[in-house]
């Protein structure tokens, strides 16, 4: 069970669906997290999980719907992204909208979400592939080159400062971004058996 | 590098895992939730649940086992059968499928793989492919021809689909993945259809998964070497323990096939 039981976890609810698998994942470490789409509940949370599945202009409406994008960018607290939710937390996405047009995002992270230059390989990138370069976030405590995690995309962070891991597909992209308090995993952690639960576990401890 | 997959399906009925020989006779193999448990430990990469009975009895069945094993596995997991509008898609995804696979709607809507792909994104939207070699079409020179309500033998019929134009088909409305179940060699355990894979696999740019043959470790190093698909899915050969997953796995690395370890 988790050693700190009042501790007080939340799932922004972003109207996208992977919401129970992630609720799940947590529990299963023995901690217990609710879903939520209050900002007061948001606000007061200690830590954050962002996730999202689907493209980035269904999302950002879905936030801005809801009212929830003030409320996501005064966050203090440690907030993690998972995949789609990772990249809301960039300035734009290229995703679900046409050619030379982009989604305006939370602007956590400066950077810009790209479509995924797999090259001759087929997309999306979707399987298990290994971490190219793991930094020494604390996230990625006990997580090293070489570990295989569970990806599903067509878009990407390219390799920036803030990349925090990387991958390669193609071409090496970020398999991890941070800034400041945000962090986001571009695979899925709730989905990449023991070492994804890793992940999650040294988020909640942090 | 990205691994190649190793999927185990489970066909489910009435919440039960069951398994039939070319579609037909299913005996009950056992409870879902552990079954899912075990494959997870064990090192599948991915599973699939296909509840066989759902689009050919036109009724919305009980999908509660989708959160119970969501609850208890942390491997993708992707649900077939029953789905055919948004709303169906919504809620089985809500309760935790990673996936969701579509078959005989796709056929009498093609949209919908459009519709499910805009809402849901490209990534979770699976279309199921079964495919039958018909000997004496093409003027006995042979075809491959797409099936529906193959979940019940009473119901199976042709579409006016020939496969190779279906794949390139769903891929334009906005697949994200391809299962090919090669009906030929379901649940006969002769290998896959490399031949028939190959073909598809030339007009598939989306993750292609081969379903239908497996009956021994080669046939898996045959069809990932052969056909370069990206995954194969096996139900009776995992169900009845004539292959054993780590086993299996080690032989595919020593054949310097790309795969997951456990």
């Amino acid at each position: 069970m988790s050693e700190n039981p009042q501790a007080n976890f939340v799932i922004v609810d972003t109207g996208c669906a992977n919401l129970a698998s992630v609720k799940f994942a947590v529990e299963r470490l023995g901690f217990t997290i609710t879903i939520s789409d209050d900002t007061h509940v948001i606000k007061n949370a200690d830590k954050v999980i962002l996730p999202g599945v689907g493209s980035a202009r269904h999302a950002m409406e879905n936030i801005r719907a809801k009212g929830l994008v003030a409320t996501l960018q005064q966050l203090t607290q440690p907030v993690l992204g998972f995949c789609l939710g990772m990249q809301l937390m960039a300035r734009s996405s290229a995703e679900g909208v046409g050619k030379d047009e982009v989604v305006e995002c939370l602007g956590l992270i400066p950077t810009d979400i790209r479509p995924l230059e797999a090259k001759t390989l087929r997309l999306p990138h979707m399987g298990w592939n290994t971490l190219t370069q793991v930094s020494d976030h604390a996230i990625f405590t006990g997580i090293k080159v070489d570990d295989y995690f569970y990806f599903v995309h067509s878009f990407a962070a390219p390799i920036s400062e803030y990349t925090v891991a990387r991958c390669h597909y193609g071409s090496e992209f970020s398999a991890a971004i941070a800034k400041d308090n945000f962090i986001g995993c571009q695979f899925h952690p709730e989905r990449s058996s023991a070492l994804g639960s890793k992940i999650i576990k040294n988020f909640l401890e942090m | 590098m990205l691994a190649k997959r190793i999927i185990p399906c489970l066909d489910v009925r009435d919440g039960k895992v069951v398994k039939g020989v070319q579609f037909r006779n299913h005996e009950i193999i056992g409870d879902i939730v552990p079954l899912a448990q075990k494959y997870a430990q064990a090192g599948a990469d991915e599973l699939v649940f296909y509840d066989i009975t759902a689009s050919s009895d036109d009724r919305v069945v009980d999908k509660s086992w989708v959160s119970r094993i969501a609850q208890v596995i942390d491997i993708p997991f992707c649900v077939a059968g029953g789905i055919k509008t948004e709303e169906d898609a919504k809620q089985i995804l809500m309760m935790g499928a990673d996936k969701i696979s579509i078959n005989s709607p796709a056929l009498r809507d093609p949209s919908l793989i459009s519709r499910l792909a805009d809402i849901f994104g490209q990534q979770c939207i699976v279309v199921g492919v079964d495919s039958f070699f018909n000997q004496d079409a093409n003027n006995g020179a042979g075809e491959y021809q797409v099936y529906q309500f193959t979940g019940d033998e009473t119901r199976t019929q042709k579409t006016k689909w020939r496969t190779l134009d279906w794949i390139q088909e769903v891929q334009r409305l906005g697949a994200g993945e391809i299962v090919l179940n090669c009906m030929n060699q379901d649940g006969v355990r002769q290998g896959y259809d490399i031949k028939q894979l190959s073909q598809v696999r030339k007009l598939c740019n989306v993750p292609l998964i081969a379903s239908g043959g497996a009956g021994k470790i080669s046939h898996f190093v045959d069809v990932f070497q052969q056909a370069d698909v990206d995954g194969a899915l096996a139900a009776s050969v995992f169900h009845k323990a004539i292959i054993a997953m780590d086993e299996l796995k080690q032989t595919l690395k020593n054949e310097k096939v790309e795969i997951r370890l456990c």
